[in-house]
């Protein structure tokens, strides 16, 4: 119970000033309305409920946003080209599949930069020169490409996923595997362990702490990166594409609909990757 | 180690003797002769690159020589093309290029294993080796979209897109002013410190702490990149938009990562600052602030690249027209995709730069962690 009640109350006043937020500023749209309709002296209550129906709000209210999401979840076949489930599922399907590879490309990676002095040396500024290079401008371009040598649909999307997933990953892993003290390693020296022991003993359980972090991180990022290379690719179907038509239409409800679904994703792949941290840390003996 | 030396050196050398017997060199008839006489000296140049390779003992002028040959060599190989009937490189040509890229890296096992065992200052010759690996991708895409002829819709070489950076450099500036200036350095600011002020506010109440950070960790799992149109429709096009992306993007990064680090200080770390009877503020400012480094300047950096990227996406749902965003949407759909890669490029080293700053200041700041004690950061 003591841990509801603050995350309620928090959530209580977000709603409330939401509400009032609201308000505010479709009040301009609203008393435009109102002047063509020749109605005056609306008490302020009605108007506050004007201005949370309205058919394109600046602001949608909490309430029309959940509507949406409803109608477009449950009301719809799933197969439907409006239900916000099929697309749900379409950027779903993206997301985890780049993060898979992402994060075991990050492993690799950092396993290889903290063995070979040579990879670290090389590859470690390019590494994080290559996360500066906007790759979700590139999207377009790598769609394309793709598309010519006949690789499309959710390849080109998991691409980019991976791309943007395993910097994450790669930097937290290098800096946990390097996270033992020297007297840690130099006690597992006179234990005479070989490299081999060092890693699976010594380096892995201290890396794995850093490793749920980065994942963490490297999931939700995985989603951004379906959504955003889905602004690409109308065709293909996805969170994304409701974004962009929505945006183009100014139905803005389409839009707020769309990004609490994909809020809901990311929080609960966020909280699987958070259960497997827990399940595994707990034996560990890492600190909460 | 030496074994794997002796491997690559091994396999480059006989890469490199395979194309002197090519048709294309060794016959040097017909159409092929052009090819055979521009191909000869970069390949003697990487078999002599390969014999040192090969040699035991690296001192100072083992890799000075080989450095000399093997970037020599590889920047006479694109030209080369040219020889070749239908401009399409050979045999002979593929062989040289492999046999580069084996020696190349043979190059950064034998330096960095030298430096490690103290042969070679590491100050200076170790910034030899990324510098190497970047330039050896560099002529390795310009070898391959020039042999294999790749369309340049498709990808272009560098030197079409360093001619494309040199000529519109103008455009690139007043890109970079509009982009990196205006928007990404006020909404990472503003961003970053709102963070670090609430992740402090939040910390001395447990009630709000309790309530804020699973919101604070949702939200910054969210795709927030998301909101741009929305920003887009309620700051207008211009760089205001922009900037609300990027603080909406930096701020729960930071928050999260603020609060976690605020607990990073043992208990028996804050019991000791208790019997020193330090107050709140000289704990947090004196113990749990500097604690908290690590993970503030890991969220720092994670922003510095999400900030860029916010704001270059932001500018693809409506932009006044200038704008590094603008420039590759519009570029991609006029297929002018060299002023594309340049606008990249210029991304890629302003983000870089940014990241570099942060990174050197971590050092300077957090010299006490183990990853930064024991090596590189």
């Amino acid at each position: 119970m003591n841990r509801i009640l603050p995350i309620l109350t928090i959530l209580l006043a977000i709603l409330a000033f939401w509400y009032a937020a609201a308000i505010w500023m479709n009040a301009p749209w609203q008393n435009t309305l109102n002047g063509r309709a020749d109605l005056t002296d609306v008490p302020f209550l009605t108007f506050a409920q004007q201005t949370w129906g309205q058919d394109k709000p600046v602001l949608p209210a909490p309430h029309q946003v959940f509507a949406e999401i409803w109608n477009a979840t449950m009301g719809l076949e799933f197969t439907s080209r409006r239900s916000l489930a099929l697309h749900a599922w379409i950027t779903l399907s993206a997301t985890l599949l780049g993060f898979v590879f992402g994060t075991a490309l990050g492993v690799g990676l950092a396993v290889a930069i903290i063995h070979n002095d040579a990879s670290d040396r090389s590859l470690m500024p390019w590494i994080i020169a290559s996360q500066t290079i906007p790759i979700l401008a590139v999207a377009p371009m790598v769609v394309v490409g793709l598309g010519a040598v006949g690789v499309t649909g959710l390849v080109p999307k998991a691409l980019i996923s991976m791309y943007l997933s395993f910097f994450p990953v790669v930097v937290g892993m290098v800096k946990g595997l390097r996270s033992p003290e020297r007297i840690q390693l130099d006690l597992m020296r006179t234990y005479d362990a070989n490299p081999w022991q060092v890693f699976w003993k010594l380096r892995w359980p201290s890396a794995l702490p850093f490793l749920f972090a980065s994942m963490k991180v490297g999931i939700a990022i995985s989603l951004i990166g379906a959504v955003v290379a889905e602004l690409s690719n109308a065709a293909g179907g996805g969170l994304g594409v409701r974004l962009l038509t929505g945006s183009y239409n100014g139905q803005t409800v389409q839009i707020w609909a769309a990004l609490f679904i994909a809020a809901g994703l990311a929080a609960v792949l966020v909280a699987i990757v958070g259960m497997a941290e827990r399940a595994v840390n707990a034996p560990n003996g890492v600190r909460a | 180690m030496i074994f794997r030396h002796r491997i690559l050196a091994t396999l480059g050398t006989l890469s490199a003797l395979l194309a002197i017997v090519t048709p294309e060199v060794v016959l040097a008839d017909g159409a092929a002769a052009p090819a055979g006489r521009l191909l000869l000296l970069p390949i003697i140049g990487l078999v002599l690159a390969g014999g040192i390779g090969l040699l035991t003992r690296w001192t100072l002028w083992q890799p000075l020589v080989s450095l000399v040959l093997l970037f020599g060599s590889a920047l006479m190989l694109p030209g080369a093309v040219a020889g070749f009937a239908g401009a399409i490189g050979g045999p002979a040509y593929w062989q040289s290029l492999i046999a580069f890229w084996l020696l190349t890296w043979n190059f950064a096992e034998r330096l960095s294993a030298a430096i490690r065992d103290g042969r070679l200052p590491e100050t200076g010759t170790g910034v030899i080796i990324p510098i190497t690996f970047g330039l050896t991708l560099l002529i390795l895409w310009e070898a391959i979209t020039r042999g294999a002829n790749v369309p340049p819709v498709l990808l272009p070489a560098p030197s079409a897109i360093g001619t494309q950076l040199a000529n519109s450099a103008p455009i690139l500036w007043a890109d970079f002013v509009q982009t990196f200036i205006k928007s990404v350095i006020p909404g990472y600011v503003i961003g970053c410190l709102a963070g670090l002020v609430v992740a402090i506010a939040v910390d001395r109440s447990p009630f709000l702490k309790a309530g804020l950070l699973p919101i604070g960790n949702f939200m910054s799992a969210l795709p927030i990149i998301g909101i741009a149109p929305i920003m887009v429709m309620w700051f207008g096009f211009d760089w205001q938009s922009k900037a609300a992306v990027v603080v909406a993007m930096t701020f729960f990064p930071m928050l999260v990562n603020t609060v976690a680090g605020l607990n990073a200080a043992s208990s028996i770390e804050r019991d000791l600052m208790r019997t020193y009877a330090a107050s709140y503020w000289q704990t947090l400012l004196k113990l749990r602030l500097p604690a908290a480094g690590p993970f503030i300047f890991n969220a720092l950096k994670i922003n510095s690249t999400l900030a860029l990227i916010g704001a270059i996406v932001a500018e693809f749902f409506g932009t006044p027209v200038v704008g590094m965003g603008f420039r590759i949407s519009t570029g991609v759909g006029r297929l002018a995709i060299d002023l594309v890669w340049a606008e990249i490029a210029v991304a890629a080293v302003a983000g870089s730069a940014f990241y570099g700053v942060l990174a050197l200041i971590e050092r300077g700041v957090t010299f006490w962690h183990p990853s930064v004690r024991g090596g590189r950061a």
